[in-house]
């Protein structure tokens, strides 16, 4: 960088020089592009950036990125990243992965990232299929997909809807974009970061390797036709009505972020240590 | 006769106010310049469980449990007979109970304790509504010869002065005055008065201390027995210290909350018992593949599964030292007293932060729960600091091969220092890598940064001479060392080797410490021998050895130690 205005940051800067190892027509090469076009939109420098991830092709994204990043273990990324940026609140933190990551063995921190509420962006980039383990069904999966062996005839249950399980568990942003489309996907990024906690952006992201279907996703998506509500009775309706190939921010509320305690110190740790003195013999 | 300490034991129902009875005592205790130490004894069952609460008094620190009861004070009978094996009565012992509570189980009249009724509860009524338990306090300090006025300053504070307190001290006036006609206990040589400052700690809190000491500023944690209150401290202290505590939705997110936090650069700390270590185990292996430091506290409690929670024992060693897949060297280190728990933890931190790796404390339910007047320790300090980089010249290499094996560590915000923190296997980069050459370098280096570490004299405590040694770890320390304090007449005399930090093992050190030993007991908490087993495959000790191991949840007393030696001897 050296020469240039600090404040010049191109898509470029973001970009490290490991070439991804996912297959030709992965959905996640658009997803990489629109993480680097919304930081260079929203000009943070890259060492201020942490991008956090767990397992999965998709996890492998913080290599990919000239930021700092954390490869995990499956299913942890969003504990790990909210103890980073309670820690280091001025950072920007994101967390990339999967729909199994995210949804079946991180499940239950999902929710509770939701919950918290904490400044964190957290992408999901959802295929509805295990790739890197070969193609089994993931909690996105529709009943009757038949093509792994471990779920014979289709994994039989229905799939989670990610984003009425993020609404429902406290989620306060909540959007849903294009791996085709990265500009359009980076704005919708653009707008996660800049909200204050917790926001959520389901990415259509397909896995043409073992969900070949999915090349027509990029035919079913569809702006939203009506702007984000602020009114959760009213986003919940329309996650639960719409055909989950609708783009857009469709839910932002009101509620303040979590909170982290204050860095002043308010109190020396002698004095803390007093407690345990006993007075003086009587 | 004059005895080194008196030992009494208040129990009744959860709620009856047997700790409220201990606490006091302990205190009052203190302010009177006694050493002191109270031991809690509960069930899992919050109100109306069994409660006992045991306190020591003595004119010396006091280093291990009691060999018996000096004074039984039961509020009532319930559910007494669970406790009846942590409870030794004798001949010198003396038992007092409200006979309006029902008549004396078997188990304890048959004891040989001498018998004394009281009517706590009408004494109460009498007494302006007081609790009985307040007459028990009365009571019992009466008998310790414990100052009326060390009691009323002690109940001031607990009560803030408020009607509990008056009415409380009406009732410990009216214990008092019953207890009167009352002699017949054996009471320790009186305390002198002692320069030296005192605290009164639990292990739990002084875990916790020793970390904000070592300047951990962020902890994450979930609710589990026994460790609940290191946590609880943290969650207090860490705001005021500008620092951060989170109560996380399960230990998986805690121990990822807390590498994330010491990726940030923030030294950072969580506290469990044995399932929640179960669940940690994953991510304590990604620490050690990414090399993050940070620290876990186990305070260990009966297992396997959800086990014995309230009570104590020493078996999660194996899977402190083995429970990681792959080859993952790492930091297990454990404190041989409640006051050690303090630099201990300390070190811990220390340790962790200057070799990029995770440390695993083994403090128990005995060290962690317990309460003691102790004399408070001098700070100790290190000079172990992360290494960090004021700057970043060049292409940066965040798992560079170096030395001493440890490679400078970028911190989130540092320009040019940007890296992916990697539990795949990879090369010096950071960049993931099957090749079998990174993950032997890498694997080496692992292992080398703290195998080639100098952890100096801290790793062990050795005390005595003698050609049989006694090596044995955590709680149990404590009767080891009563033992050598009390028993010097054993042929060719006694050796304590108490091991603090477990993991890596330290065969040359150890070597030194064991010249001149012939024979060695190998003592410890566990059905399963882990300790001696982990002796036997850690190191080569070419002299006698024998396991004296014993599952919780009654602890290890050094009585127990001199017989197995009394019977080495004579086979």
């Amino acid at each position: 960088m050296k020469g240039k205005p600090s404040h010049a940051f191109s898509t470029k800067c973001y970009k490290s020089d490991i070439k991804p190892i996912w297959c030709p027509g992965c959905g996640d090469f658009g997803v990489l592009a629109s993480i680097t076009r919304a930081l260079a939109i929203l000009q943070v420098p890259p060492e201020e950036v942490a991008v956090v991830s767990g397992i999965g092709c998709s996890s492998r994204i913080p290599a990919y990125l000239n930021a700092y990043g954390f490869h995990g273990v499956h299913g942890r990324a969003l504990p790990l990243a909210t103890g980073l940026k309670l820690a280091r609140p001025e950072l920007t933190v994101l967390v990339a992965g999967g729909d199994g990551d995210g949804f079946a063995i991180g499940g239950n921190h999902f929710l509770h990232a939701c919950r918290r509420n904490a400044d964190i962006t957290y992408i999901v980039m959802d295929n509805q299929v295990y790739g890197m383990t070969k193609g089994q069904a993931s909690p996105t999966t529709e009943p009757d997909w038949d093509l792994s062996q471990l779920t014979p005839g289709g994994p039989g249950m229905n799939p989670f809807l990610p984003l009425l399980l993020a609404l429902g568990s406290g989620a306060n942003f909540l959007a849903r974009a294009s791996s085709s489309d990265p500009g359009g996907a980076a704005d919708i990024l653009v707008e996660a970061i800049r909200h204050p906690g917790f926001s959520f952006v389901q990415i259509l992201s397909p896995c043409l390797t073992f969900q070949p279907e999915q090349r027509k996703w990029k035919k079913m998506v569809r702006p939203a036709p009506v702007k984000a509500t602020t009114d959760p009775v009213r986003a919940a309706k329309r996650l639960m009505t719409d055909d989950n190939f609708f783009v857009g921010v469709l839910y932002q509320g009101e509620r303040d972020p979590y909170e982290e305690s204050s860095e002043e110190v308010t109190c020396k740790l002698d004095s803390l240590e007093s407690e345990f003195q006993l007075p003086g013999l009587l | 006769m004059i005895q080194e300490r008196l030992s009494i034991t208040v129990a009744g129902s959860g709620g009856a106010g047997a700790v409220t009875v201990g606490n006091t005592l302990l205190e009052a205790a203190g302010l009177t310049g006694w050493y002191a130490r109270l031991t809690r004894s509960s069930g899992p069952q919050i109100r109306g469980g069994e409660v006992a609460a045991t306190v020591c008094l003595s004119s010396h620190p006091i280093q291990s449990e009691p060999t018996h009861c000096d004074l039984l004070l039961a509020l009532d009978w319930k559910n007494i007979s669970r406790f009846a094996d942590e409870m030794v009565l004798n001949r010198h012992s003396m038992v007092i109970s409200d006979p309006a509570q029902g008549a004396v189980p078997d188990s304890i009249r048959d004891s040989g304790a001498h018998y004394l009724a009281m009517p706590f509860k009408a004494l109460a009524a009498q007494a302006g509504g007081a609790r009985p338990n307040m007459i028990v306090l009365g009571v019992a300090a009466q008998l310790a010869g414990l100052s009326r006025k060390s009691v009323e300053q002690t109940l001031e504070k607990t009560f803030h002065g408020d009607r509990r307190f008056v009415t409380g001290m009406a009732g410990v006036d009216a214990g008092i005055a019953a207890a009167l006609p009352v002699n017949g206990l054996d009471l320790p040589s009186a305390p002198t008065p002692s320069r030296a400052e005192r605290w009164s700690i639990t292990g739990n809190q002084a875990a916790a201390l020793g970390a904000l000491r070592a300047g951990v500023r962020f902890a994450a944690g979930y609710p589990i027995t026994p460790a609940t209150e290191v946590l609880e401290w943290l969650a207090l202290a860490l705001p005021k210290l500008g620092g951060e505590f989170v109560q996380a939705e399960d230990e998986l997110a805690a121990v990822n909350q807390i590498i994330g936090a010491s990726f940030g650069g923030v030294p950072a700390i969580t506290a469990t018992s044995g399932p929640g270590l179960a669940l940690m185990m994953e991510s304590i292996g990604l620490a050690v593949a990414a090399e993050v430091p940070i620290v876990v506290i186990d305070v260990m409690r009966g297992g396997p599964a959800t086990g014995i929670p309230t009570k104590s024992e020493q078996s999660d060693l194996n899977i402190a030292i083995h429970g990681l897949p792959g080859d993952a060297p790492h930091l297990v280190m454990a404190p041989t007293s409640v006051n050690d728990c303090l630099d201990t933890t300390h070190w811990a931190v220390k340790l962790s932060e200057w070799l990029q790796v995770p440390a695993i404390v083994l403090s128990n339910q005995a060290l962690g729960q317990t309460r003691m007047i102790d004399n408070k320790p001098a700070p100790r300090e290190w000079a172990t600091e992360r290494k960090v980089p004021d700057q970043v010249d060049g292409a940066y290499q965040r798992y560079q091969l170096t030395p001493d094996s440890v490679s400078p560590m970028t911190l989130p915000g540092m320009p040019g220092g940007q890296y992916t923190a990697e539990g795949l296997e990879h090369d010096e980069s950071g960049i993931p890598s099957v090749r079998a050459r990174d993950h032997l370098h890498q694997l080496d280096k692992r292992r080398n940064k703290l195998a080639e570490f100098d952890y100096g004299d801290y790793w062990a405590d050795v005390e005595g001479a003698g050609s049989t040694a006694i090596i044995t770890w955590g709680a149990t320390v404590g009767a080891a060392r009563e033992l050598l304090a009390r028993s010097p007449e054993f042929d060719g005399g006694l050796r304590l080797i108490a091991l603090r930090l477990l993991a890596p093992e330290q065969p040359g050190p150890m070597a030194k410490m064991l010249r001149g030993v012939k024979r060695i007991l190998v003592v410890e908490q566990s059905h399963g021998a882990q300790f001696y087993r982990y002796l036997k495959s850690g190191y080569d000790l070419s002299v006698r050895m024998r396991s004296f191991c014993r599952p919780g949840p009654v602890p290890i007393l050094a009585v127990e130690i001199a017989t197995q030696l009394q019977q080495w001897d004579s086979s």
